[in-house]
């Protein structure tokens, strides 16, 4: 799309581009709210976001917001997309019209010198001086005109997540941009040095006070990363945040569950009994269902996440946690993906890139599937439900102190995992540790709601996809061939899911499973909480009983004894069930050695460790 | 000219305590480490001072520059030389 198409139907494109942490994502939420595409970048896995905006002058532009830079001379894939994309060689990318340079005004002098290697660029340019809210709360104050005077560009004051500036924005962008899009730069500005020097001369000459340097964090900070205080109340965090998955989701979920119920019954009761009947209750609400009442789980899940990297505490973490790392050969800034991976592994490893020692991202990327994703709530979910009393243990309840200890374990494996590869795999030196913390920050409403908004689509999406499609897959292989006239035993043993099963259940018997988790793990293949939807298929089918509104939980409880319960969520602890994670994999490290590598040493820690859990409960006599 | 023994390595100040910085040895750095420190506002004359420790043997360190705050740990730190802010 470089040709240039005629001028009433071009659409300019504008840059928001500026340091990690200056408000740039926020003012691009604020900017052009929920009409916003998040996709990736041709070649790589750099999530690009774009949106539509339009000009006070009625032109309709497209923004999009690059990806974090200290500099153009980029040492991450991310920087490099950025880079890539101001000097037009981004491929598939049009020729940029105008940046907006976003700078902390609290962070001024660092900031500027940014601006400055943009201004060399030659590109239209505004400045949009964010966070000013925050700078007059430190007693800074900046000479806006004297400013804008001195770089010879617009410069406008923001307040992203206030909506505050946005009318003046663009104004001046409208100002900026003529017919066509300028020639693209050819070379940044040279000497870092030099420029970090002029930004600190400018930088005092518009501050007419300096304030204080963000005292307000500073004081937050001394309880945060308090020696003694700082791991309890990140542990404290963390716990809390567990426990909110299982408490503050049960209601919603009930309901969700309630209504399948309804659903099915009602359709039970209209359509006749027969084939099409089956595959919707047994196989697309039995396993679709299943899966979906997991949401709110989710969306907790991924509310806590994106509160935390939000308000900054995220790199505090990483921080706290540097120390423990190192043990193991990694930095604290790993602790920030790993984290992610909590949500969900693929974004995980997608943001493994700002990691810019290749080996630990390589460490990063093979361990972040320990981390235990949202994918793995739903299967813990229903045997916790299923084989886990509900009942309280001191202040915290007993079913949601196994799931912490789940996470745990996992955590626990993956530590053990970075140490192993580390001295094999992936042997060198470790790489320096060096991270900005940015100041405290209420998390913005609108922020956070984009961003559970994203997540929520896409659940639903590989819900009504993947999910729905293995279901069907697994419904027709679990329902043919039908069983004959008198039956001697549950209909599905006569299936080919059946038969699979048997053919597998050799494999899997030693660690205590039984015929239906081996048919239920095929499927599950595809994604962890297919493994759930099949089994909910599974036994669905196989219930003889006339009564088909049983719940999963319910039918588990009759079928499972509790060591196999109790093997099987060790064996999701490490299990390699994610085709999504294996292809990542692949893409992010551009070979097919390291996927492979991935799934055969995770399937060999799940195998001993469901065999470890279910040999030491029978001897236990559980 | 300020005496050589005026200045010593950043991670031997106290939390609190503000100096400036007199010397990075950039050549025990690898260059982009030492291109990053540069992004990230180290540079001589610029005002520092260490915010925390962590716990478990107080390694990273917390430290302001200018009104940044950014952590490293102190094996980088004693790369950096300070010497009492003026």
């Amino acid at each position: 799309m470089n040709v240039a198409a005629p001028a009433i139907l071009r659409q300019p494109v504008i840059a928001l581009v500026g340091n990690p942490n200056a408000g740039k994502t926020s003012l691009f939420n604020a900017m052009t709210g929920s009409r916003q595409k998040v996709g990736n970048y041709p070649g790589v896995t750099v999530e690009r976001k774009a949106g539509r905006i339009t000009l006070p002058d009625g032109r309709m532009c497209e923004l999009i917001d690059l990806p974090g830079t200290y500099s153009l001379d980029p040492r991450s894939p991310d920087e490099a997309v950025t880079r890539d994309a101001i000097f037009g060689r981004m491929a598939g990318e049009k020729r940029l019209d105008a940046i907006v340079a976003v700078i902390d005004a609290t962070n001024l002098r660092n900031h500027l010198r940014f601006v400055l290697e943009l201004q060399a660029l030659g590109l239209p340019l505004v400045v949009a001086l964010n966070m000013v809210d925050l700078a007059a709360r430190d007693g800074i104050t900046i000479d806006t005109a004297r400013l804008a005077a001195t770089l010879g560009v617009p410069v406008i004051e923001t307040v992203a997540v206030r909506r505050r500036g946005l009318d003046a924005l663009g104004t001046a962008l409208a100002g900026r941009i003529g017919d066509s899009p300028p020639e693209p730069p050819r070379a940044a500005a040279g000497d870092l040095k030099a420029l970090q020097k002029q930004a600190r001369i400018l930088a005092a000459s518009v501050q007419t006070a300096t304030g204080t340097a963000s005292r307000w964090s500073q004081r937050i900070d001394r309880v945060a990363l308090h020696p003694v205080a700082g791991p309890l109340l990140l542990a404290a965090v963390l716990c809390f945040m567990f426990q909110a998955v299982f408490s503050w989701a049960e209601a919603p979920m009930d309901a969700i569950e309630a209504g399948i119920t309804a659903l099915q019954a009602r359709l039970a009761a209209t359509l006749p009994d027969g084939w099409l009947l089956s595959l919707i209750n047994d196989g697309v609400l039995a396993g679709v269902g299943a899966v979906v009442v997991f949401l709110p789980q989710i969306l907790i899940l991924f509310l806590f996440i994106i509160t935390l990297e939000q308000t900054g505490y995220m790199t505090r973490a990483a921080f706290l946690m540097d120390r423990l790392m190192a043990r193991v050969g990694l930095n604290g800034r790993a602790f920030i993906p790993l984290l992610s991976s909590f949500a969900c592994a693929v974004p995980g490893i997608m943001a493994t890139r700002t990691i810019d020692s290749p080996r630990d991202r390589l460490t990063t990327i093979l361990i972040a599937p320990l981390m235990t994703c949202s994918a793995r709530l739903p299967v813990y979910a229903v045997v916790i439900g299923a084989f886990i009393p509900a009942r309280d243990v001191g202040p915290f309840g007993l079913q949601g102190l196994v799931l912490f200890a789940l996470y745990l374990a996992g955590i626990l494996g993956a530590l053990v995992a970075a140490f192993a590869l580390r001295r094999t795999v992936t042997k060198g030196a470790a790489p320096p540790f060096l991270m900005e913390m940015p100041k405290y920050q209420a998390p913005a409403l609108r922020d956070v709601a984009l961003g559970l908004y994203g997540r929520a689509k896409a659940f639903l999406t590989r819900a009504g996809t993947i999910i729905m499609a293995s279901t069907i897959v697994l419904w027709g292989l679990a329902s043919w061939p039908q069983p004959p006239a008198n039956p001697t035993k549950p209909p599905i043993e006569y299936s080919l899911a059946g038969k699979i099963g048997a053919a597998l259940e050799p494999i899997f018997a030693p660690i205590g499973f039984n015929k239906e988790i081996a048919i239920a793990l095929v499927p599950g293949m595809a994604a962890r909480e297919v493994a759930v939807s099949a089994l909910g298929t599974v036994y669905a089918l196989n219930d003889v009983s006339e009564d088909n509104a049983g719940s999963l939980i319910e039918r588990l409880r009759g079928a499972w004894p509790l060591p196999t319960a109790l093997a099987f969520l060790a064996w999701f602890v490490f299990a390699p069930q994610c085709i999504s994670t294996l292809a990542i994999t692949r893409r992010e490290t551009a070979s097919w050695r390291w996927p492979i590598f991935m799934f055969c040493y995770l399937f060999a820690a799940a195998y001993v460790a469901a065999g470890i859990t279910y040999h030491l409960a029978v001897a236990a006599g559980l | 000219m300020t005496p050589a023994i005026h200045h010593r390595p950043i991670d031997t100040l106290a939390v609190g305590e503000v100096a400036l910085i007199s010397a990075i040895d950039r050549g025990g750095l690898a260059p982009e480490t030492a291109q990053r420190l540069c992004e990230l506002g180290f540079d001589e004359g610029v005002d520092v001072e260490i915010l925390h420790r962590a716990p478990f043997g107080g390694d990273p360190i917390a430290i302001r520059v200018g009104n940044m705050v950014v952590a490293l740990r102190r094996e980088m730190a004693r790369l950096i030389d300070v010497e009492a802010a003026a």
